[in-house]
């Protein structure tokens, strides 16, 4: 069984999600690979930001 | 100064013949659709992440959806169908865990679920593809 923690998860979605947003959503290898890294990048900022939140609510 | 229209990525031979054929083919092998195509390097791309995703998915002992009770039920069985041929193999091999949920088992069924809708947006972009509404 694969035990990956939560950012890890978080890590190996982003990454597969965004080379599929990537692909499909831009024409040329060029604009696909800058959207594919804006993806992954908004993916786990917003994991960041997110997760602060909900750490500062907590307490 | 004119400027050249631009073309259907597949040309003039991909006009010929059945038009969903990579939108069929492309649901149920991931990145059949975009072979058919000839594009075999956004092909293997989309299909190492696409299978990667559901793999994980099925390891992290994720649930497949197999019927639906309720509305949540339903979303998940059609996001699960999305997989195409790894669905169906999952479900005739008894594969996914049970509705008994970890939290690891949990991030496994949404893998399962994204999974299969990227599929499926991979095989609508193989069928704008073919269609010539995208290069």
């Amino acid at each position: 069984m694969f035990h990956p923690t939560h950012f890890a998860a978080v890590l190996l979605f982003a990454l597969c999600a965004s080379t599929v947003f990537g692909i499909t959503m831009r024409d040329t290898p060029r604009n696909m690979v800058r959207y594919g890294a804006y993806c992954f990048v908004l993916f786990i900022g917003s994991a960041i930001v997110l997760s602060w939140v909900m750490f500062l609510i907590a307490r | 100064m004119a400027t050249t229209p631009t073309k259907p990525a597949t040309g003039k031979q991909g006009q010929q013949g059945f038009v969903y054929l990579p939108l069929i083919a492309g649901w149920l092998v991931p990145g059949a659709g975009h072979f058919l195509l000839g594009k075999w390097m956004r092909g293997t791309l989309l299909a190492v992440a696409i299978i990667a995703m559901f793999v994980m998915g099925l390891a992290m002992q994720g649930k497949l959806y197999t019927s639906a009770q309720d509305i949540l039920g339903l979303l998940g069985v059609a996001g699960d169908l999305g997989g195409g041929i790894l669905y169906f193999i999952s479900r005739a091999a008894g594969w996914g865990g049970q509705p008994v949920q970890t939290t690891v088992a949990d991030y496994g069924t949404k893998f399962i679920v994204v999974a299969g809708l990227l599929n499926i947006i991979a095989a609508v972009d193989a069928h704008n593809l073919r269609t010539g509404r995208k290069s």
